[in-house]
């Protein structure tokens, strides 16, 4: 019941984010539409999310959007130069990295963190095995290196998940 | 429309400036790179970054407003979304059986579903 009242709390604030109208009718319809929503996830689990609100675990979430930020830009730039480059220097492959990371959520955003980083896009996981795509495989020790570049997420995701 | 003598218009625009160019790279980049996968990965980043750029200076235009806020919850729809569907779209073309570029150094993924193990 309490899961059912916070998914509705929490869709009525997003309605009325994205509709910023307070009037009768925007009220009436944002209530209707939050109870269905609210009804038809009522099998959903979601057991990470009280996990998320408490203080430490938000302020490490907080921290990591900057981080993640920063490594966004520095991967588009590298990107933009490969693609602008005459020579297209491209060296692409897929390797495969072991991540430490246990619950799935964590693995979900560190999966998500890869494909917006540093020319790497993450095909699949498959128990903790990523299987990520790289535009610039490194010479020597290539799933090493990957996994070495994982462990600056890593680092974030396990104080923000476990 | 811009006033230059708002710095917080110049700012605004000239984030939303950088944004077309990351979108631009990213085209270019669907049109240069060789395979799916490396098209993905302009995909998602210079166009993630590049979207990402214009909705913020939408908001640092408009400020927390009704036009802020939308703009503030589609940066984190594209956050969330862009991501998981280049994964998508990598994993299906990966099964589907879509060659990596012949230059690619290795497959390392190819090797689990051949059940090669290193």
């Amino acid at each position: 019941m309490t899961k059912a009242l916070s998914a509705f709390v929490f869709c009525l604030l997003v309605w009325f984010a994205v509709t910023w109208s307070f009037d009768l009718a925007g009220i009436a319809v944002g209530v209707v539409l939050a109870a269905v929503i609210a009804y038809s996830l009522r099998d959903v689990e979601l057991e990470e999310v009280p996990l998320l609100l408490m203080p430490h675990r938000l302020f490490w979430a907080l921290a990591y959007i900057p981080v993640l930020f920063l490594y966004v830009v520095r991967a588009n730039v590298d990107v933009a130069w490969r693609v602008l480059h005459p020579a297209l220097p491209i060296r692409p492959g897929i390797v495969k990295a072991r991540t430490s990371l246990k619950t799935p959520g964590a693995r979900v955003l560190l999966a998500n963190s890869i494909t917006l980083t540093p020319g790497t896009l993450s095909v699949d996981v498959d128990g903790d095995m990523l299987y990520v795509h790289r535009i610039y495989v490194p010479e020597d020790d290539p799933d090493g290196a990957t996994e070495r570049s994982l462990e600056r997420f890593e680092g974030f995701l396990r104080r923000i998940f476990e | 429309m811009i006033d230059f003598g708002n710095p917080l218009h110049v700012v605004a625009y000239a984030v939303m400036a950088a944004g077309l160019l990351f979108d631009l790279v990213g085209c270019l980049g669907l049109v240069r790179l060789p395979d799916i996968y490396n098209r993905l990965q302009a995909g998602t980043k210079c166009v993630t970054l590049g979207t990402f750029l214009i909705l913020l200076g939408v908001l640092i235009r408009f400020g927390f407003g009704a036009m802020g806020i939308k703009a503030l919850l589609c940066l984190w729809f594209i956050a969330m979304t862009s991501p998981t569907a280049a994964h998508a779209i990598a994993r299906a073309a990966h099964r589907a059986g879509f060659p990596l570029w012949k230059g690619s150094v290795m497959d390392r993924y190819a090797d689990r579903e051949k059940g090669v193990t290193s």
